[in-house]
């Protein structure tokens, strides 16, 4: 099994767009961290707006944690594009190529086949929201500095430098398992299809769908919303909270891991039973 | 013949739908084989080799290679079994190496550098082994298809149209490589091909398919031998020597005639009865011509003429 997500991480990593996530979080983050450079403290300024008068501010509000909450904020919502270019491909690529006819031949079952391109999108996943932590959270604390962290939300939350780091590491922990339900999302439609696009466009589609589902306000659609696995890939967000409510962070993190596990278990069986015609 | 059987199918069937494209296909596979897998396009040749290397799953049958079967002991045949089918696909966008590579580590194989140049090397793509496969022509992915097939040593070897695309030398090439690895290396070989020259040349055993059923099967020599040859008869004055033969029983045997050459359709054991009785008739026969072939057979087969 090592040898196969080995060979399947060989693959990945040699494709073009692969790199596609990598360099536009990279290149949207740079942009963010410059642009707030020259103009974040009016936005600072602007939040802080009232309370100023009636609160002694102590230490720098605008370093990177702020930065990174933005650029985490900014971000996060369009991961799931960048990461179903490279799930969409995973089983439908191998169709298109005709590879599967090599691949399958060889003394692996297809559950191991099946297993390792999921490992793999996991392991996208992980470096992606790994690289985005980097260079949003490390760059910016590199540029901007330490210091506490205003989370702008139902209220105004000044929290402490010391309590700041668990919380993005959660959050970035927490979006893992929501980019991972997006990624089994595109690999189960590549594995219905022999060309990329197809799974790229409708995993976007069910997501789009999702999100306007629960936000038209009919009480109907409101029922509905607890049961989208739309609805429960913002907990991230809940780390930023005064009071965190683990309760429902648990029970949004443990649909999601529901979904993987479903996703993972029909796509497996749908493969396993598949006759390879390309 | 070898007894040992490598590949034994019993009842082989696949419905795609309303579509049988295999229907209730028996074959026997000896060990040390060159197995010719004949048949006309859509007849059920890449279906049956899908199948036996468990891509497509059969509606109903039996199938078994090295005496086990293919879906429960995968792990233990697929170790001894090369193939190629259709046209080799490879990772257009790693090298000739990197693909061997890979595809050997996923067979169990010896990926050293070494291994891997010296297959390359046996398919003439060592100087190209840096070179991404999607700069390859269709003869050089098919000579790469070649040394995916024969990295890991395999014992049985499935080759689905190992020449296509491939220029007169390199079709030799490959031609003499099946033989060498039968006959020097032991090495089974099931080889469907359209060239019906090719497998006349290199295989000891053959079946023919046709709409997905067995027609014939058997070594080539029986099976050219259980039919008429087409023998061309050179001789002088060949309008008199028709108005004979006309007038006997040898007018059944008669296709066609052209310039000196009259055609017939013959028995073996008649050719000398005919050249016989053409002499005793004063007629000078200057040549006797078989141009019976595996062709013929095959069209024969195929379009009805025989079974």
């Amino acid at each position: 099994m090592m040898t196969l997500v080995y060979i399947e991480l060989q693959k990945m990593f040699k494709k073009w767009r692969t790199y596609i996530g990598i360099i536009a979080i990279g290149l949207l983050t740079v942009i963010i961290q410059v642009s707030l450079y020259f103009t974040g403290k009016e936005i600072i300024n602007h939040q802080m707006r009232g309370i100023e008068e009636s609160f002694l501010m102590v230490g720098n509000l605008f370093n990177g944690y702020f930065i990174s909450r933005m650029i985490l904020t900014l971000l996060v919502i369009h991961i799931p594009f960048l990461v179903v270019l490279v799930g969409g491909d995973l089983l439908a690529g191998e169709a298109t190529a005709g590879t599967y006819r090599m691949l399958l031949t060889r003394p692996v079952s297809r559950l191991q086949v099946i297993t390792a391109k999921f490992i793999s999108g996991f392991i996208y996943v992980v470096v992606l929201i790994f690289w985005m932590a980097f260079i949003s959270l490390g760059v910016s604390l590199i540029i901007f500095g330490s210091g506490p962290l205003l989370s702008v939300g139902s209220g105004i939350i000044i929290f402490a430098e010391n309590d700041i780091m668990w919380r993005f590491l959660c959050a970035y922990g927490y979006a893992i398992i929501s980019m991972t339900t997006v990624i089994f999302i595109s690999i189960i439609f590549s594995s219905l299809v022999q060309n990329a696009i197809g799974p790229i466009v409708s995993t976007m589609a069910v997501i789009i769908v999702f999100l306007i589902l629960s936000a038209i306000p009919v009480d109907f659609l409101q029922g509905l919303k607890p049961y989208l696995f739309t609805s429960h890939l913002g907990q991230w967000n809940n780390f930023f909270s005064d009071e965190i409510d683990y309760k429902e962070v648990f029970e949004s993190a443990g649909i999601l891991l529901a979904h993987i596990a479903v996703l993972y278990a029909v796509t497996a069986y749908i493969f396993i039973k598949k006759d390879i015609l390309s | 013949m070898n007894s040992e059987q490598v590949i034994e199918v019993r009842g082989l069937t696949k419905k795609f739908g309303s579509l049988t494209a295999v229907n209730n296909l028996d074959l026997n596979v000896y060990r040390g084989d060159v197995f010719g897998f004949l048949g006309p396009n859509g007849a059920g040749k890449s279906t049956t080799i899908r199948m036996l290397l468990s891509l497509i799953k059969p509606t109903s049958g039996e199938m078994k290679i090295f005496g086990k079967s293919i879906e429960k002991d995968r792990k233990e045949i697929f170790p001894k079994i090369g193939a190629i089918v259709e046209k080799p696909d490879f990772y257009l966008y790693l090298s000739a190496y990197k693909n061997l590579e890979i595809l050997g580590k996923l067979s169990g194989a010896d990926v050293s550098k070494k291994k891997i140049m010296s297959m390359l090397e046996m398919v003439g793509l060592d100087k190209r082994y840096k070179s991404k496969v999607k700069t390859f022509s269709h003869g050089m992915k098919q000579r790469l298809g070649l040394a995916q097939a024969l990295i890991h040593d395999p014992e049985l070897i499935i080759l689905d149209e190992p020449t296509t695309g491939l220029d007169p030398q390199g079709m030799k090439e490959i031609r003499d490589l099946i033989i060498y690895l039968s006959r020097e290396k032991g090495k089974t070989i099931f080889l469907s091909s359209h060239i019906l020259h090719e497998v006349e040349l290199i295989s000891t055993r053959m079946i023919i398919i046709n709409k997905g059923t067995t027609q014939v099967e058997g070594t080539v020599e029986e099976l050219l031998a259980s039919d008429k040859v087409k023998v061309t008869f050179e001789v002088d004055r060949v309008e008199e020597a028709l108005g004979i033969i006309n007038e006997t029983s040898w007018q059944k045997e008669f296709k066609s005639t052209s310039k000196n050459e009259i055609n017939f359709e013959l028995a073996k054991e008649e050719i000398p009865a005919l050249n016989k009785f053409l002499i005793e008739k004063g007629f000078s026969v200057s040549a006797i011509v078989p141009v019976r072939s595996l062709e013929d057979y095959f069209l024969k087969i195929t379009e009805g003429g025989l079974k």
